[in-house]
């Protein structure tokens, strides 16, 4: 999993004097083997240290990328000592309760936590054969994610928001809620924790929201089981590049070696792909998509597929992104690589922001791949994936009615229409909206589906069975 | 690749890293697309580019720690698969490395420089010689026959472009894939043959003749078979935005496709689907053989966060697999998921080397590359004069679900099925979402003596009239858009409504369903017939100034649409009960209301 050094590059290596100085890059001359994506500590003048990683090698040359930016760094007096490894970070279970910058380094005042393993920051891609399927779902306590969209325990469900939604609140909601599924708790839960260890990773966002999630852990009494990995909106964007790496390989060290289930909370990508953007454009690769570099997707495949389960290990790693869409633009790059690589995608709607709807999640667009084997007899309710199929069709059926409507006014519809529109209004107060503090369980989410579904005539209704239909159409629960 | 078989040589030494490409100066002869190793881990790699003494490199790993000075190694060969027994039932990776022996030596994470071999040497397989001494062979001809597993009997062959006189051959017995099975006779000398060979992934396989394309691949997905029909040897490409149900579609056609073997490669995707996959599919039984579905199954996985050049590699490795059954007179389908992240990879090396990019970044000769995978496509006679076959149907993930993107539009020139699936109706729940509006199949003329020749002479027609109907009520629901279904005429609200059950009835069909899941010809036919009859009664019915409404509230249509899931394969005489009730009920429609 993790190597601490690689054996064939020579380490130590001091050259002073860079060839040119560009962005946030440094071009060394006069040094040999150096050894690609190399960790490197940049001297200035003064003597103080900043970190970087080599980018390119070639014969005599090597391109170093500094994290904290080049600024009041000289050609001449800039010293830049080759470690002979790549970028790791020490790993140990301590770590939990802990925060940490954006290259790992405690920032809270504490000790260095004793390194219990070195991990490398890359990591190295999951063997398929070595997977475990995920088929256990979470309660999440929110009925549009639960009855709609249910997070399983070993996936990676993104929310794709848009600035000023309130992302953070359901992110916070999520984490504060999010119940081990029956089989995996007590024993199982690493450490003998009927919790999740949380793994929080802020990029480029503002001090507010760091400071938002920090009390929300605070608030339910989760903070010793939370790492939080900061890089700040006024901290070196390019230090983003390495953070998620750096909470990463501390989630894959709890949940594969310390059999702990792990939540990990990444915000905001967008901010991360900015910066990878910046990176390239002045290393003048060739731009694809919005000047974004060919390589984004195999880039954000590096994170997102570090989740899962394994054979062997107990624990698991749940990861939940977050990104703003710039300009709620779901076709934007960022949001579109991230849909093709995640196991689906919570996507929140101004619209029904605007409405005072929380959580304003738009189930239409938003998805959960790994949902239909994790939901039926035995791990949700035996009418769970009829229901929710059911409640999406219907739903479907409101926006064309709605659309309608619009056109030919309310009372020229049919009834069956307008008892449509009535679903629909109940569908979205009633089901997606619920308290910020509201914690349904499965049972009350699928309760609530049959009540608003109850609103629309039997006939309507084909994608349940006909059993489920006399077993839950109608009846008071 | 395999350290067993040759000894590599030092050729060189690397002068430039970025990422998975490499420049190394040395020898000048070595050839272009060379297989070679680099530095002391023996990195797997491949030769892309050659001027004077600089070679560039692509290399299959991750190239962290890899330094100027360090040196490379050649091979003398191209990347190339072991072709013999054993290949069913396994994954591999995308230069075929077995993922299960990987596992076994670097544990969870796929470590790096791990060398093995793709087949495994110590397997004993029974061979059944079906030549003898004195036969006259030449490449493709059968040596003998291996029970590989119990669907598919392995036929061994003479590697291709070889011709001779046997002067040996094994008698009937166990044996291992490097023990000799037969020598021959050849102009240039003697050679003893194995059960094994290696061919070149880049270079297709010869074949006699090309045939026309004119079977049914069968799929039991029925907007497929009956609308879209894709003929075996032909080329389909099912084009989607995330979540619009590209996955769910490959894996249905998969599991219920009568293809004899099926390669699928999971190309820069999930790893969790591939893990689905290696699941599943063992637990999952043929509907014709009643054998588990993984005996006729090789997985090719090289997901997104695995090293991209092996995944521009996976998609030949997988047509050159599909080619080699296909040559012993197979029909066989490949699925690859996604060629979109297959031509990324291709634009992400060809961004390491600055070339000079066309369309967004992708490489000029895009276009041609994709040709030439999907022209691997094709049925043919093979040189052992049996009729084989290789179907590929790629998923293609255009950027936002925007198909004027460079890789759809090009795919749509080489491919002549359309799957076009579509992010409303997947939205709303209706899978398989494939829009039949801007789906289509060039194939439709070259099946329609496949289904005359089932007995089903009728299906060109109901499929033409069930296609009209739906073309028709999609002008229809514009103007209902603007004014309401009762501002239509009955005779048209009866369009919307045998449209509304030709969509939930017939077009949407449940893969989670164990009845659904997949439909006998049988049961496709039987359904369209029956809906369509309801709409030719109906309609009559209407003509006499039936009001619609009734209609809506007959009993029978309740049973129509939900047919699908009531009524199992080989239970077609329920969907002959069904029809009769519509004949029943439209009956006393009749006397009661006219």
């Amino acid at each position: 999993m993790t190597e601490k050094m690689n054996a064939h590059s020579i380490g130590g290596q001091e050259v002073t004097g860079a060839t040119r100085i560009e962005g946030p890059l440094l071009v060394i001359e006069n040094v040999s083997g150096v050894g690609y994506d190399e960790v490197v500590e940049v001297i200035d003048q003064r003597g103080r240290v900043r970190r970087g990683r080599v980018l390119e090698v070639g014969e005599g040359m090597a391109v170093v990328e500094v994290f904290a930016g080049t600024t009041g760094l000289t050609i001449e007096d800039t010293t830049v000592r080759f470690l002979g490894h790549s970028m790791g970070i020490p790993v140990s279970v301590e770590m939990l309760g802990r925060v940490f910058d954006g290259l790992g380094t405690p920032i809270d005042g504490g000790p260095e936590p004793l390194a219990e393993h070195w991990a490398d920051v890359n990591g190295q891609p999951i063997n398929p054969t070595a997977r475990v399927y995920p088929r256990d779902p979470i309660q999440t306590g929110v009925s549009a994610i639960d009855g709609m969209n249910t997070l399983v325990l070993g996936q990676k469900l993104p929310i794709f928001s848009g600035s000023g939604l309130p992302h953070d609140q359901l992110a916070a909601q999520i984490v504060r809620q999010a119940a081990l599924p029956e089989t995996h708790r007590r024993a199982e839960g690493g450490a003998d924790s009927n919790e999740f260890a949380i793994v929080f990773a802020a990029l480029g966002v503002k001090h507010d929201v760091a400071e938002f999630f920090r009390n929300s852990f605070a608030d339910s009494g989760a903070l010793a089981r939370v790492a939080m990995f900061l890089n700040l909106a006024d901290d070196p964007p390019i230090e983003q590049l390495i953070t998620p790496r750096a909470a990463l390989a501390l989630a894959e060290y709890l949940a594969f070696e310390k059999d702990y289930h792990v939540l990990v909370v990444l915000t905001d990508m967008t901010n991360y792909c900015e910066a990878l953007r910046q990176i390239s454009n002045i290393r003048g690769e060739v731009p694809s998509r919005k000047g974004y570099p060919g390589y984004l997707y195999s880039d954000l495949a590096g994170l997102y597929e570090r989740t899962g389960r394994v054979k062997g290990s107990k624990g698991s790693i749940t990861q939940l992104p977050i990104l703003t869409m710039p300009n709620d633009d779901i076709t934007h790059p960022v949001p579109d690589l991230t849909g093709y690589i995640t196991e689906g995608q919570i996507v929140l709607s101004r619209t029904l922001f605007q409405q005072g709807i929380y959580p304003p999640i738009s189930v239409l667009p938003s998805l959960s791949r790994l949902m239909k084997d994790s939901i039926g007899a035995g791990q949700t309710r035996e009418d769970h994936a009829h229901l929710s199929a059911q409640l999406y069709a219907a739903y479907a059926h409101v926006q064309e009615v709605r659309s309608l409507a619009s056109v030919i006014g309310e009372e020229e519809l049919t009834t069956v229409d307008r008892a449509y529109l009535t679903y629909g209004r109940a569908f979205e107060r009633e089901f997606v909206g619920q308290a910020k503090d509201e914690n349904r369980t499965i049972e009350e989410t699928l309760n609530i589906g049959w009540r608003v579904l109850s609103i629309l005539p039997r006939n309507e209704l084909t994608r349940v069975r006909e059993d489920e239909i006399e077993k839950y159409y109608g009846k008071k629960n | 690749m395999n350290d067993t078989d040759y000894n590599a040589k030092r050729i060189g030494e690397v002068i430039w890293v970025n990422g998975p490409v490499v420049r190394a100066r040395g020898s000048q002869k070595v050839g272009m697309l060379e297989v070679v190793e680099v530095g002391p881990e023996h990195l797997v790699g491949e030769i892309i580019g050659l001027e004077q003494d600089i070679m560039t490199i692509q290399v299959y790993e991750e190239t962290t720690g890899l330094h100027p000075g360090t040196a490379v190694y050649g091979t003398g060969m191209p990347l190339s698969l072991e072709l013999g027994p054993g290949l069913l039932r396994s994954i591999f990776d995308g230069i075929q490395r077995p993922l299960p022996v990987l596992e076994m030596r670097s544990g969870v994470f796929i470590g790096r420089g791990v060398k093995t071999t793709p087949l495994y040497r110590k397997q004993k397989w029974q061979f059944t010689p079906r030549v003898a001494v004195g036969d006259k062979v030449r490449g493709g001809s059968i040596l003998g026959t291996v029970p590989e597993t119990p669907l598919i009997e392995h036929r061994v062959m003479v590697p291709p472009r070889l011709t001779g006189t046997l002067t040996w051959v094994a008698p009937e017995g166990e044996y291992t894939i490097v023990d000799p099975i037969a020598r021959l006779q050849m102009a240039q000398g003697e050679r003893e043959l194995t059960m094994m060979h290696r061919w070149p992934v880049r270079r297709p396989r010869p074949y006699q003749l090309r045939l026309p394309p004119s079977e049914l691949l069968l799929t039991g997905q029925r907007v497929l078979d009956t609308f879209f029909p894709l003929a075996k040897g032909g080329a389909a490409a099912i084009p989607g935005g995330f979540g619009a149900g590209k996955t769910v579609t490959q894996h249905q056609i998969a599991k219920w496709s009568d293809a004899d073997v099926v390669i699928y490669v999971g190309c820069g995707e999930r790893g969790n689907e591939m893990t689905e996959v290696l699941q599943e599919f063992p637990e999952l039984t043929d509907p014709r053989s009643g054998h588990p579905l993984m005996e006729r199954t090789i997985l090719i996985a090289n997901t997104s966060n695995m090293p991209v050049a092996a995944r521009e590699a996976s998609i030949y490795t997988g047509v050159t697999l599909a080619e080699y059954y296909r040559d012993m007179g197979y029909d066989v389908a490949m699925m690859a998921d996604s060629t979109s992240r297959w031509a990324e990879a291709l634009r992400e090396i060809s961004g390491r080397l600055e070339e000079m990019p066309a369309e967004e970044g992708y490489p000029a000769y895009l276009a041609a590359r994709l040709a030439g995978f999907y022209e691997r496509a094709g049925r043919v006679e093979t040189f052992n004069d049996a009729t084989g076959s290789v179907s590929i149907i790629g998923a293609v993930s255009p950027p936002g679900g925007d198909f004027s993107e460079p890789v759809t539009q090009h795919t749509r020139r080489f491919t002549r099925c359309f799957w076009a699936l579509d992010k409303t109706l997947a939205s709303a729940r209706h899978f398989p979402s494939i829009n039949w509006l801007e789906s289509y199949s060039e194939y439709v003329d070259e099946v329609v003596d496949w289904w005359k020749a089932q007995g089903y002479g009728d299906w060109y027609n109901l499929r033409a009239k069930a296609l009209e109907l739906l073309q028709h009520e999609s002008h229809l629901q514009q103007i209902v858009q603007l004014v309401g279904p009762d501002a239509l005429p009955d005779d048209q609200r009866l369009i919307l409504m045998t449209a509304w059950l030709l969509r939930e009835g017939f077009l949407q069909q449940n893969a989670m369903d164990e009845i659904d899941s997949y439909a006998d010809v049988e049961k496709q036919i039987a359904m369209l017939r029956a809906i369509l009859h309801f709409h030719d009664r109906a309609l009559k019915v209407v003509g006499k100034g039936c009001p619609i409404v009734v209609l809506h509230d007959l009993p029978v249509v309740n049973r129509l649409v939900r047919m699908k899931a009531t009524v199992a394969n080989g239970e077609v005489e329920k969907i002959l009960a069904i029809s009769q009730a519509v004949d029943e009920q439209m009956d006393k429609v009749e006397t009661d209301y006219l």
